[in-house]
């Protein structure tokens, strides 16, 4: 892990990346990095987050500043923003399944190829997708999904980047650290080597590339 | 009574001590209202919690801790937190037992049409789908028509939320159930008789020899 200034985390991210970014409904998301990108005006991205929060909040801001070009989601309902961006052709959204979301990522982490579920049977989501029975049941073959950069936010990160997290806003963060190719953390307080005993660290350090500095 | 109320109600006496459930938005959300307080139910919130408690009082919110919409809520004694990834592996796993959801139309053989109106309402499934999939009983609580037209349909023309059938559909009017894989009659609202139940119903219904008022 290196620790990295908001700005230096940033630049390293190309317009047109594809990028996670953690959080439900803007709860456990990395706001600094996403104010950020909004400064730097990294346009064209490939956006993969369960929902598109609010305007103003969260991964909203993307929206408000029209900086997504496709989006992996599960729910967009709560920012018109995305909905229009949507109706309007303006962003290719994939709407897909909860439990498939976080499945695949996590497959993407894991290294494998994808997962077998059951969810999406006989309804649209099955469109296009193998269907594979296994002890005479009938699964989903939902592929992996991997980011080039995960933008996560943990509660406490301690110097090496080990991480731990609060409450619900844990969600997708520490399943996403571990499938994009460059991880970067904003955490609410950066501790001493040791505050998070071994038992309570999530997120081990070894999977974080960058902490930004608090301050 | 506010309609409202009565399915909320009537939904909450569906439920045993020791279950975990998982309530959706809208109606369901109410239910955690009349849950007796001897019955000991644990309330997931998908987005990472079981023990779900009621909103804090004034003062006493915290930004990470809030539920699937992001409005603030408390956690009860006992609670737990986890990822995403095990809060639907307790989902799609059989570990929930009894999901209570809204619904657009749910048909004559049960299935359940809740997450999109085709050019319409795109919001995206969230947690429906895995959610029908996977818990162990699956309750509908939803009004039994919207601006007229019945609810209860004969097959439904929106996109399923899933290829399994629910196993209880609960009205303002009535109680539906699924038993055979057939709409059956269980019960009617109080002071709801059985033919005014059918007059607005779409779907044939099954009519048992007799059909009891819901209690509430």
């Amino acid at each position: 892990m290196k620790p990295i200034s908001v700005e230096e985390a940033v630049a390293m991210i190309p317009s047109g990346a594809s990028i996670m970014v953690g959080g439900f409904m803007g709860v456990g998301t990395p706001e600094r990095l996403l104010d950020e990108v909004v400064r730097q005006q990294k346009a064209g991205l490939t956006l993969i987050s369960n929902d598109a929060a609010t305007p103003g909040k969260g991964v909203g801001k993307l929206f408000d500043a029209a900086l997504v070009s496709r989006l992996t989601a599960t729910h967009i309902g709560l920012n018109p923003k995305a909905q229009q961006q949507m109706l309007a052709n303006q962003i290719a959204v994939d709407l897909i399944p909860q439990g498939t979301f976080v499945e695949r990522i996590r497959a993407g982490g894991c290294g494998l190829g994808g997962v077998l579920t059951p969810t999406g049977v006989g309804t649209l989501v099955a469109d296009g997708k193998r269907l594979i029975e296994v002890h005479g049941e009938s699964f989903l073959l939902e592929t992996a999904l991997r980011a080039q950069f995960a933008l996560v936010h943990a509660f406490l990160a301690d110097y090496l980047g080990n991480l731990t997290y609060a409450l619900t806003a844990r969600n997708f963060n520490p399943v996403m650290a571990m499938a994009a190719d460059t991880v970067i953390v904003t955490a609410e307080h950066i501790v001493p080597v040791g505050v998070i005993a071994p038992d309570h660290v999530v997120t081990p350090a070894p999977l974080v590339d960058y902490l930004i500095a608090n301050g | 009574m506010d309609p409202q109320i009565i399915i909320a109600r009537r939904v909450a006496r569906e439920l045993r001590s020791g279950n975990l459930v998982n309530l959706g938005i809208g109606i369901p959300t109410l239910v955690a209202n009349y849950v007796p307080a001897d019955l000991k139910v644990f309330f997931q919130s998908e987005n990472g919690l079981i023990g779900t408690g009621p909103i804090p009082e004034q003062g006493m919110a915290h930004p990470l801790l809030t539920d699937a919409g992001g409005r603030p809520i408390s956690a009860l004694p006992g609670a737990a937190t986890f990822d995403s990834a095990m809060s639907f592996g307790l989902i799609r796993g059989g570990h929930v037992d009894v999901t209570v959801l809204g619904g657009l139309q749910v048909d004559a053989d049960g299935h359940l049409a809740n997450w999109m109106i085709p050019g319409k309402m795109v919001p995206g499934m969230g947690g429906a789908m895995d959610l029908v999939s996977g818990a162990r009983r699956v309750i509908v609580a939803m009004q039994h028509a919207a601006k007229g037209k019945s609810k209860i349909v004969a097959k439904c023309s929106l996109p399923l939320t899933s290829a399994r059938p629910v196993d209880l559909v609960v009205t303002d009017l009535a109680v539906i159930g699924f038993a055979r894989g057939k709409a059956t009659l269980m019960e009617t609202a109080p002071g709801v008789g059985v033919a005014e139940v059918m007059a607005v119903t779409e779907a044939d219904l099954t009519i048992p020899g007799t059909v009891p008022e819901m209690k509430l």
